[in-house]
């Protein structure tokens, strides 16, 4: 049965009805009570889930919605990781120092921004790359920062009712992607949403129904920018060390292939992309042991498929994946769980 | 002083490289007029209102919209101005749906900051009341273009004489003074066009809005408009009543040729 609405609130509300939310309620309270049934090393991946849904959130606004793209993420995530390390050495509180994590971070991103309003589609792609290459190098190179060698990052004092230091830093990198998810989805729905879409859709439209396009481009990568920051803060922090390296330019095309692969333009697809990709890589490495196919798959990708010489098969396997989404489901993960839904509510026809 | 005109082109010039796509037009139009631009292809109709729109920066000349200077500004300050339009190839946010898309024109008269949207999804939040008044508004105009069908359905799957309402549903969105129409009539069924032809009579008589339309279905013209400019290679050839410039000889030979009988 279809349920009806009866008031325009109802397509403004978070859950849209009971059987939502119930769902929703059970998926949080299962992830509040994991730590009590699962090892520390699952929470690890869980929070390195989390953050990579933050960025896919913060890159999904930037090239789903307002149809700009960024090669250069792990720039912005860089720079939310420094800023958090560099205030926590000073003795400030992580409260503020994650704070200042995104608005620096969206500062960069206002002035990445900048050149977004010449620039187009390759172009504004190499501008990206350009600013996200720049700055691990300028990182290396100060030694304030700890240089090439990286830096430890202070552990917070937290007292909160015996809780393990572990599962504290679970619960608040859960509570602030919960947040993040809710904010984006709000902002999404809202008139500064529907104008980032428009710009992506028509920017000669959007100009003629008042939008101003300079402002909406820079707010966009602002944004962007906050919530690659926001997940850089917490990345140092549960890593407990960073240096430049983890910033490569790798990490920024991975960004780009779980918003690929989750679905352009789709809050949901951030974070199955983020999840699945995430688990994805970690695991695929153990490809090489299947017999046979990983011995061959490892010499395809030790003799075709790298630059330095050691092989990659899961970046090889990533590559193919992506590959596929492309071709038969442009929508992603996202795509594939919008069939499914259609396929039940249609069932048995 | 007496009160300046509603609207006025002055003396336009625009040109793209060696072509004089507007050459000297000198027009104006009055408060809650139907205004139509006619003239064969090419003839820079479109021109005049990419102009007016602030999409194409003329070389010579003054747009004037209440006084006030429209040429040098952005389109989107035109937009806040109070001038709305339409395209002749539709430009509509195509991955949105039609609710969406009409929202969009709600834009400008919404204020909401990025942060105050966050709270978006609780009831009590300035940004849902502001949302719930400018949706109320919205549905007075899916209401008046009869678009409830079409409500929640992306537009590049509705068809394409929806998809003009849509646009044309946008434009009434903003609640603009003047409303430029670039060929609203054009590819639509003999229906369709005469309901185009009520809405737009509608449009002036209930909603108080000056129409300038640009179009090529002559019937539709003659049946609509208050006045009309006729105009082939960027210059003015007549103005005047429907009668007047439709008889005029000069546009009938611009529309058929020149050695052919007049037999319109």
């Amino acid at each position: 049965m279809r349920n009806l609405k009866t008031t325009y609130f109802e397509d403004l509300q978070l859950f849209k009805d009971g059987v939502h939310l119930f769902w929703s309620a059970v998926l949080i309270l299962a992830l509040f009570t994991l730590p009590f049934f699962v090892k520390t090393y699952y929470l690890t991946i869980l929070n390195l889930m989390a953050v990579n849904v933050i960025v896919a959130l913060g890159l999904n606004l930037l090239v789903g919605n307002t149809g700009q793209i960024s090669l250069g993420h792990a720039g912005f995530v860089a720079i939310g990781a420094y800023t958090t390390v560099l205030l926590l050495k000073l003795g400030v509180p992580f409260i503020f120092a994650f704070v200042a994590a995104g608005v620096v971070s969206a500062l960069f991103g206002i002035l990445l921004g900048i050149p977004s309003l010449k620039l187009e589609g390759p172009y504004l792609a190499i501008a990206t790359l350009a600013f996200g290459l720049a700055v691990t190098t300028l990182i290396g190179r100060m030694d304030f920062l700890g240089g090439r060698m990286g830096m430890n990052v202070p552990k917070l004092q937290i007292k909160w009712m015996g809780l393990k230091y572990d599962h504290a830093l679970y619960y608040i990198i859960l509570s602030i992607t919960i947040i993040a998810v809710i904010a984006m989805r709000n902002i999404l729905r809202s008139r500064i949403g529907r104008a980032f879409q428009a710009i992506r859709d028509s920017d000669i439209a959007a100009a003629a129904i008042g939008i101003h396009l300079t402002r909406y481009k820079l707010y966009s990568f602002g944004l962007s920018a906050l919530f690659a920051g926001a997940a850089g803060s917490l990345w140092a922090l549960y890593l407990g060390f960073i240096n430049p390296t983890l910033f490569s330019f790798i990490l920024s095309i991975n960004f780009l292939v779980i918003i690929v692969l989750g679905g352009l333009g789709s809050i949901t697809g951030s974070i199955l992309g983020a999840v699945v990709l995430t688990y994805l890589n970690l695991q695929l490495e153990n490809v090489v042991d299947i017999p046979l196919l990983g011995a061959a798959l490892y010499k395809f990708s030790e003799v075709f498929m790298t630059t330095t010489g050691i092989a990659n098969v899961s970046w090889v396997l990533t590559g193919f994946i992506l590959i596929l989404v492309v071709l038969y489901e442009p929508l992603g993960l996202y795509g594939l769980w919008l069939r499914t839904k259609i396929f039940w509510k249609r069932w048995p026809f | 002083m007496n009160k300046h005109t509603f609207f006025e082109v002055v003396q336009l010039n625009k040109s793209f490289g060696g072509l004089k796509a507007v050459n000297q037009l000198h027009f104006d139009v009055k408060e809650k007029e139907i205004f139509s631009i006619i003239g064969p292809n090419g003839a820079g109709k479109s021109t005049v209102f990419n102009c007016i729109n602030g999409l194409y920066q003329p070389e010579e000349g003054q747009i004037k919209f209440k006084g006030e200077e429209l040429i040098g500004k952005r389109p989107d300050q035109i937009a806040q101005a109070g001038i709305a339009r339409t395209f002749q190839n539709l430009e509509l946010f195509a991955h949105m749906t039609t609710l969406d898309n009409i929202l969009l024109g709600r834009h400008k008269s919404m204020k909401a900051s990025i942060l105050a949207t966050v709270g978006l999804s609780f009831k009590r939040s300035k940004a849902a009341k502001e949302e719930l008044e400018h949706r109320r508004k919205v549905e007075e105009i899916i209401d008046f273009l009869e678009l409830e069908a079409a409500r929640d359905q992306f537009v590049s799957n509705l068809p394409y004489g929806k998809q003009k309402l849509v646009e044309l549903g946008r434009a009434l969105a903003l609640e603009p003074d003047l409303l430029l129409l670039d060929e609203p009539a054009a590819g639509l069924t003999q229906e369709e066009r005469e309901d185009m032809i009520f809405w737009i009579k509608d449009i002036r008589d209930l909603l108080g809005i000056t129409v300038i339309l640009i179009e090529h279905n002559m019937q539709m013209v003659q049946n609509i408009s208050d006045r009309i400019l006729a105009i082939n290679f960027g210059t003015q050839i007549t103005i005047g009543t429907p009668e007047e410039v439709l008889n005029h000889p000069e546009v009938i030979k611009a529309y058929l040729g020149e050695d052919l009988p007049s037999t319109l």
